[in-house]
């Protein structure tokens, strides 16, 4: 019952967010906060894990490729895909669920419980729609550029790796790159992206948005936030790869 | 003024107030009063549309709030400033800002007559000089002024204060108390205070509603309260010997039995 009952405050919480801002003004100063806050705020988290997981893939690659019929240039496609189709999209977007879902959860709980939002309900600003839709939006415009970020670097990390350690030479890593490159796999990485950046941004934001209590429930609301939407990217990966990359 | 009809509210099948109705006049301060747990808070948040009562209505200036669509109750929210328990202040957001936000969302001004409208506000409460302080550098005090402030900036006609002393000193909240009294008479708002405070009820009490386990048991004002012989009421508002003390003397001060500027120098000799 209780989960029938959250998943219809949650969509009501949806619908209750498409509402005529007061101040397009204020609205606007508040999405760019969120943008700021969500993408420059998990920008360095971001490079490091990716740089991180690219050089990890690529040796980990390299060790299980032991086959002298296949070329080192298979290294780099393997280490560019697998960035591409998961770890970019998937890895990424679960630390951001901890990053900024947190952030996010703990932000409105703390603005519920301290009868903020009261405050702002009873000056008569529509609060899902001022509190919760900039926040949506800013996921929706910067995670998807925070996983192309991390596409790149995850690749470069890859490339730095294979040189360093000798495994591969940057020529052949760049021309492996190039080899069999299915631009689809971006589309496919961009789509997943959007997907978890809304999960990312709402489910953190519900569990804030409607805590009851005090500091200790904030702090509860927040590690479920987190939980769920690692839980729901994971099951939404792989709706998506299932839907997305049988039929392509 | 605000009409509360017959208003009645349950959570989870218990109910918490019970056919309570009172009439709240404006340029009055009209105070709810009651222990924690009687229902004050409830009454309040029903009144300002936070709670929907499961009967009765609410009437502000004839019109009814409880039957109006959500953009109807929009639109008389914008003439309701309140000052919550805890302040509810915009932690990462400075005094300015804090006092700014409702003339901001609300209002097309210039940036410089915003200003004006915040600065003119904040030296009506007496805080000149803590314009760039943000809430954490604060006293409790300061902190419900601020949230005072920001609840007239746009010049309301209804003021709902919850608890507006509580965790401040007496002499602090005989300021707060003063402040709420002035700006009720010099703006001419319907203010309406949750208390358990006995110095705001004889401060400031035009109109007290005494609440008892989610019911009216008593209403009247502060002169009314001290010849009152509802003995619930006076077990809550006169609890010590002492408060039982200053109520008998005002009473013989009342009926000029004693006189107001007695010299007690002069009786104590």
């Amino acid at each position: 019952m209780t989960l029938f009952h959250d998943i219809g405050q949650y969509l009501l919480m949806i619908k209750g967010m498409f509402a005529r801002p007061e101040s397009a003004k204020m609205y606007w100063k508040e999405f760019i906060h969120q943008c700021t806050e969500i993408g420059i705020g998990s920008l360095g988290i971001v490079a490091i894990i990716s740089v991180f997981i690219g050089a990890v893939s690529t040796i980990q690659t390299a060790y299980q490729l032991v086959s002298p019929l296949i070329p080192p240039s298979t290294i780099a496609q393997i280490v560019r895909d697998t960035v591409i189709l998961e770890f970019a999209p998937t890895l990424v977007c679960i630390v951001l669920a901890g990053v900024a879902g947190s952030r996010i959860a703990s932000e409105l709980g703390n603005m519920r419980v301290s009868e903020q939002i009261d405050a702002l309900e009873i000056m008569g600003v529509k609060t899902k729609t001022y509190l919760v839709l900039p926040k949506i939006a800013a996921a929706l415009l910067t995670i998807p550029m925070l996983v192309v970020i991390s596409m790149a670097l995850g690749i470069w990390g890859g490339r730095l790796a294979g040189v360093s350690a000798g495994i591969v030479s940057s020529n052949v890593f760049d021309k492996g790159l190039l080899e069999f490159f299915v631009p689809y796999n971006v589309i496919f990485a961009l789509t997943k992206s959007y997907v978890f950046a809304f999960i990312i941004s709402s489910v953190p934001a519900f569990y804030g948005y409607y805590v009851k209590g005090g500091a200790l429930e904030i702090g509860r609301a927040s590690t479920k936030a987190v939980v769920v939407s690692c839980i729901l990217i994971l099951f939404a990966d792989y709706i998506l790869s299932a839907l997305l990359l049988q039929n392509a | 003024m605000i009409e509360v009809r017959n208003i009645k509210k349950e959570f989870d099948g218990k109910t918490i107030i019970e056919d309570v109705s009172a009439v709240m006049q404006t340029g009055q301060c009209n105070l709810i009063i009651g222990a924690s747990g009687s229902g004050k808070t409830v009454l309040m948040k029903c009144m300002v549309g936070l709670f929907t009562p499961d009967a009765g209505d609410i009437i502000y200036d004839g019109k009814n709030f409880t039957n109006m669509a959500p953009n109807e109750k929009t639109e008389v929210r914008k003439e309701i400033g309140m000052l919550f328990q805890g302040s509810a202040l915009f932690d990462s957001q400075t005094v300015e800002q804090n006092v700014m936000f409702p003339l901001n969302m609300f209002t097309n001004w210039t940036t410089r007559k915003k200003l004006d409208r915040v600065n003119e506000v904040l030296n009506r409460v007496n805080l000149n000089e803590s314009n760039r302080k943000f809430p954490a550098e604060l006293s409790g005090g300061m902190k419900k002024r601020v949230a005072l402030a920001r609840a007239i900036v746009l010049n309301p006609k209804y003021l709902f204060c919850d608890e507006p002393n509580s965790g401040l000193d007496p002499q602090t909240s005989l300021v707060i108390d003063r402040l709420i009294r002035e700006i009720t008479l010099e703006f001419n708002i319907t203010t309406v205070v949750n208390t358990h405070d006995m110095n705001s009820v004889m401060e400031i009490g035009n109109y007290i509603l005494y609440m008892y386990k989610g019911h009216k048991e008593w209403e009247g004002n502060n002169k009314e309260i001290i010849f009152s012989k509802n003995k619930l009421l006076n077990d809550f508002i006169f609890a010590s010997d002492f408060l039982q003390d200053a109520k008998d003397m005002r009473m013989l001060e009342e009926k000029g039995k004693i006189a107001n500027d007695r010299d007690m120098d002069e009786l104590l000799k």
